[in-house]
């Protein structure tokens, strides 16, 4: 397997694939469905929140490895931070998997700095992204199906 | 010699593949250090050399608008084009030149038939019937109908195999059906609908049927006068010609009563402020200067699978499903989707746990390009209750070495997800 494929399916990735975290539903909880219809994938994201801050994050959906990995660590990453602190995590998470960020702080990026590799095949943002634009949305209260396209 | 083996020796194809590779420069190419193995021919296949120079000489030498100029090169473009029509026509074998009209695709062609025909025949409570194994383009143009006409889509259902339910199609057809709109080989499950009877079952109760032929001119000779076809559409991109053109077949007597479907230059014959007068076939339904190089580049297309031969490619691209399948079921993990008993060289499958797009992406990593996803067919997908596959699909230029790359790729995506 060349490099590129290595770098993108890393052992992290492929293990949250297969054992997602957080994926149930969160009864109560605001949640907001994902689409993304050039593949079909869908993504259920769940938050909770208290005080401005996630208490709990969860997500339901098939989709690929990335976009189901992706989902797993990003509610993780989300469970205790303050809406403004997921902003500017999503916005550095959105840099790191466009390539926009060469000079990424793995420190700061924490567990998602695994998601890098996305940024060699570009068909592929999507699914990385399609769940962080659905917290998003969850985020801001709102009630519409997010879309890719 | 049995003999069965002696059908074997005589179905032996006469195809020298490796020279008709030759034809096709975009295969002889390595892509991340790969031989590129082009597997998604369903989706649009590559163009021999002769489509892509009669294409530039067209253009170097010929090209002007058509229909309309009295000077040297709008005659030589007018004849060019006027060619194709005369080669699609033998193509087909229809009645009739004026026949074969030219559209943007085999969509646009549909389209045109719900637009034209459809609309001004389907009232209140009428019915359009489909089938199961549709793509898109061939649903949704109908929808749009049944909405504005208060009309209602029927669903001919198929089994787990993916082969449409004869008898359940045969009660379908009643006195509110106006028309049968179905695929004649699947996109997604490579399934060949047996047509011929399909239409035979629609013309005893009075009911046109419309065969949406995308994929089914790359593979087999269709002949619209032995299947009664009323409409027959079609691509030329998925027939080694450029994208943008497509055809469509309509019986005279049916589109002489059909009312325009676009309006504009090309399709008059007069016009004043009060009234105008429509052109006769095929005129009437080819509004505004169409993709006059693409028409060219399509009948070159036709004369290179012409001269290819439809009968060596159908019994070539048979060897190779034949062989593709045998060599799929040795990887356990592995479901084909579409296991008709009439296909065409389809591999439409499922691997377990691991998503389509994982598959195309690593397979990409290997040279190897399949389709990925629900294939414009997302009933099919919800028919089989998955959300997507992945599509290999063959055309003459494949080979059984490429046969072996993919399933050599899929190994190495088991062992990276095991």
């Amino acid at each position: 397997m060349n490099d590129d494929l290595r770098e993108l399916y890393q052992d992290v990735i492929i293990e949250h694939s297969k054992r997602p975290r957080n994926f149930r539903p969160l009864e109560h909880a605001h949640h907001v469905d994902g689409y993304n219809p050039l593949c079909g994938d869908t993504v259920t994201v769940y938050v909770d929140l208290a005080d401005d801050r996630v208490s709990d994050c969860a997500f339901l959906g098939h989709g690929c490895a990335i976009s189901t990995a992706s989902a797993s660590v990003m509610t993780e990453t989300l469970k205790g931070k303050t809406r403004a602190e997921a902003e500017r995590i999503f916005q550095d998470f959105h840099d790191l998997v466009t390539g926009q960020r060469a000079d990424a702080d793995p420190e700061q990026l924490g567990k998602l700095a695994v998601f890098a590799g996305v940024s060699e095949f570009p068909a592929r943002v999507k699914c990385a992204t399609l769940c962080w634009h659905t917290a998003r949305a969850a985020l801001d209260g709102q009630d519409e199906p997010v879309s890719t396209e | 010699m049995t003999a069965a083996r002696a059908t074997a020796a005589v179905a032996r194809p006469p195809l020298d593949v490796e020279r008709l590779r030759a034809d096709f420069p975009i295969l002889a190419q390595q892509v991340h250090g790969r031989p590129l193995v082009y597997l998604d021919n369903a989706a649009s296949a590559q163009k021999p050399r002769q489509v892509i120079e009669a294409v530039a000489h067209f253009d170097a030498t010929d090209y002007a608008n058509i229909h309309r100029g009295v000077h040297t090169l709008s005659q030589r473009a007018t004849d060019a084009f006027e060619a194709a029509r005369d080669r699609v026509q033998a193509f087909l074998n229809a009645a009739d030149r004026k026949e074969i009209l030219f559209t943007r695709g085999t969509t646009e062609g549909i389209n045109l038939v719900a637009h034209s025909y459809a609309r001004s025949s389907c009232h209140l409570g009428d019915e359009i019937v489909v089938s199961a194994m549709e793509h898109h383009s061939n649903i949704v143009p109908w929808q749009l109908v049944c909405r504005e006409r208060a009309a209602v889509l029927r669903v001919i259902p198929m089994n787990d195999a993916g082969e449409l339910d004869l008898d359940a199609y045969a009660a379908l057809l009643g006195p509110r059906t106006k028309l049968v709109a179905l695929v004649h080989v699947s996109n997604a499950l490579g399934t060949i609908n047996p047509v011929a009877e399909i239409i035979r079952l629609a013309h005893a109760k009075g009911i046109p049927v419309l065969l949406d032929g995308a994929q089914a001119v790359p593979h087999l000779a269709v002949d619209v006068q032995a299947l009664d076809a009323d409409f027959y559409a079609f691509s030329s991109h998925k027939l080694f010609g450029p994208t943008g053109v497509g055809v469509l077949y309509g019986k005279a007597a049916l589109l002489d009563a059909m009312p325009p479907y676009q309006g504009g230059g090309e399709m008059i014959s007069a016009v004043t402020f009060e009234k105008s007068f429509f052109k006769g076939l095929p005129g009437k339904f080819e509004a505004g200067t169409p993709n006059i190089t693409g028409v060219v580049g399509l009948g070159a297309a036709i004369d290179y699978v012409q001269q290819v031969g439809l009968d060596a490619i159908g019994a070539w691209e048979h060897e190779l499903l034949a062989y593709g399948t045998t060599r799929l079921a040795e990887l356990p993990q592995v479901r084909l989707i579409g296991t008709a008993r009439a296909k065409a060289s389809v591999l439409s499958f499922i691997v377990d746990g691991i998503h389509p797009h994982d598959i195309g992406t690593i397979l990409d990593r290997e040279g190897i390009a399949v389709r990925t996803g629900h294939h414009c067919a997302q009933p099919v997908m919800q028919r089989f209750g998955i959300p997507a596959t992945t599509r290999a699909s063959l055309a003459f230029y494949n080979t059984k070495a490429e046969v072996d790359a993919l399933i050599a790729g899929l190994r190495r995506v088991i062992e990276v997800f095991a």
